[in-house]
């Protein structure tokens, strides 16, 4: 009992202490950091880095294109990939199998695997430095693990389901809209909150395809910082804590769907 | 029942992204593989299995990356896998703590792997770090190291990274696991008077199998997907010893553009992750029982 109270109570420390370290570092000076790592900040409680950052970094920009990509590629993935699941689930046989394994094999080859040749692609379809281009090689890279939760779902509907509707004459796009989406909700959230958290912190793909700053996301700015700022840690942490804050809003809100999310899309 | 024609328009949209993002660059970087191309010029020349056997026998650096790699997913799957199932098994009850400390252990998944880097390589700075200013202040100075500049621990370094960014997640899917096992199992043991081991051993850990099978495939894939902690904490240095296969690739493709041999390397990579996939599944599944 001893035992378990103390285990859990390190690695709830070993959690938080970088996380609080992150904050109150963010309102610390430099100098400050190299004179007393682990205090306080002297100023107390103020956001003198968090202003400074918005005057020298095109941080807006960086924000609108991290959720214009994230946006867009969360929908289409999931709108594509529904879309499919429905078409597998109703067609049951050997094509919509091989359709099914088709696109598991994408869950089978990481991107690190694909960067060479998607370059040259991307490249070669004049499609680098544009946020069009990253949404794309999103929405394909990602297909397969929604494909797959949304499928797994799809087939625990009673068939019934179908066969009434397609009595009261239903064509295929009704039933999918109108029958099918609705009842998924609860696996369709879940993806869309997977898809959300691998999109918002993707650094791949910008990094691979993205040079200009206009078109560059959060992830790949806050590398940049490393460069600009190097030991400057008070600045790098403020871009840690502005580029995290709209997960971690999230996950403050909708943390039971956050976990059922990040595990099913774990399950696969 | 007949379904109408009009269902395979369903998935056009998807499989036409699907074939052009994926499916296509993938068969190309197996044609590449066999070419000197430089990525940047339209010609270039076959030049068989030499990449191939370059990599194998003439690249030392590629040799040490591969081992850098299993290293690291070794440290990551054995600790990840043993302290999210402890911690599991500690968490189990769906009491108030544990909801909030479930939801504490989970959080570092949620952040982008680039912050992740950033907040470990202060932990780790050799002066600056909350690492060593702590070992000092117990009077273990002696332990205080350059955790990423030391290229004999710079690889655990990011491993203890690593495990401490996704355990979490594990955590959960081994929770799930648990709360799936029937309960009377627990109470026939109790009954019949096995001891908290037997019971682990005979109940807990059998019935866990498919969790588990799941959360060692999944540390796997990964630990090798690694590529943005590498990055952004020591790019692969010092001297190579935190080179892992996803760095490598980068590194040739580029700053060496050398494509070719850039995707000779992703194709061993392929390969690699399909073996291992398939033996883990193998020995996994032989495992598994039901009662």
């Amino acid at each position: 009992m001893f035992f378990r109270r103390f285990a859990i109570f390190i690695y709830a420390v070993l959690i938080l202490i970088p996380l609080i370290m992150v904050m109150l570092t963010s309102m610390k000076t430099r100098e400050e950091t190299f004179q007393n790592p682990l205090g306080l900040p002297e100023a107390g409680i103020n956001f003198d880095n968090f202003i400074s950052i918005f005057y020298e970094q095109t941080m807006a920009g960086y924000f609108v294109n991290s959720a214009t990509v994230t946006l867009f590629s969360v929908t289409l993935t999931l709108f594509f990939a529904s879309m499919i699941a429905y078409g597998i689930t109703r067609l049951n046989n050997w094509k919509g199998n091989s359709l099914f394994g088709l696109f598991s094999l994408g869950m089978m080859v990481p991107p690190q695997v694909n960067m060479v040749p998607l370059y040259s692609l991307v490249l070669n379809l004049g499609l680098t430095n544009s946020l069009l281009g990253l949404i794309l090689v999103n929405i394909a890279s990602t297909l397969p693990v929604a494909v797959f939760i949304l499928t797994g779902f799809m087939k625990t509907l009673p068939k019934e389901l179908f066969e009434a509707s397609t009595v009261d004459g239903a064509d295929n796009w009704k039933m999918y809209a109108k029958v099918t989406l609705p009842l998924s909700l609860p696996s369709l959230s879940a993806t869309a909150i997977f898809l959300f958290v691998m999109h918002w912190n993707d650094l791949l793909y910008p990094l691979l395809f993205i040079t200009d700053n206009a078109y560059k996301t959060l992830p790949l700015a806050l590398l940049d910082f490393q460069g600009q700022y190097s030991t400057n840690y008070p600045m790098l942490f403020t871009g840690v804590l502005i580029a995290s804050a709209p997960m971690v809003i999230m996950y403050i809100f909708l943390q039971r769907y956050f976990v059922a999310g990040m595990t099913s899309g774990a399950v696969k | 029942m007949k379904i109408s024609k009009t269902i395979y328009l369903f998935f056009i949209p998807g499989l036409i992204l699907y074939s052009i993002f994926f499916l296509y660059p993938t068969f190309s970087a197996v044609f590449y593989s066999f070419t000197n191309w430089d990525g940047i010029s339209a010609n270039f020349n076959f030049v068989g299995f030499e990449n191939y056997t370059k990599a194998v026998t003439g690249d030392s650096v590629f040799v040490k990356s591969v081992g850098n790699n299993l290293e690291f997913m070794l440290f990551v799957v054995i600790f990840q896998t043993i302290i999210a199932l402890i911690f599991a098994i500690f968490l189990v009850k769906n009491t108030k703590v544990n909801y909030m400390l479930r939801a504490l252990f989970f959080f570092p998944t949620i952040l982008s792997s680039v912050s992740v880097a950033f907040i470990w390589t202060f932990v780790y700075d050799p002066s600056l770090g909350i690492l060593n200013q702590i070992l000092s202040l117990i009077g273990l100075d002696f332990l205080a190291l350059n955790w990423l500049g030391n290229g004999d621990i710079a690889i655990y370094a990011l491993a203890f990274t690593q495990v401490w960014f996704h355990a979490g997640q594990m955590l959960i899917i081994f929770v799930a696991g648990l709360h799936a096992i029937p309960f009377d199992l627990y109470e026939a043991a109790k009954i019949e008077g096995a001891t908290k081991w037997q019971t682990f051993k005979k109940i807990t850990w059998p019935l866990l199998a498919p969790s588990a099978t799941i959360v060692i495939a999944y540390t796997t894939i990964q630990s090798f997907q690694a590529f943005d902690l590498v990055f952004a904490m020591t790019g692969g240095g010092p001297n190579n010893t935190t080179e892992i296969l996803s760095t490598y690739i980068y590194e040739v493709a580029f700053r060496g553009y050398d494509f070719g041999y850039a995707s000779a390397i992703s194709v061993i990579f392929m390969c690699v992750i399909a073996l291992i996939t398939y033996l883990q599944f193998k020995v996994l599944r032989s495992n598994r029982v039901s009662y």
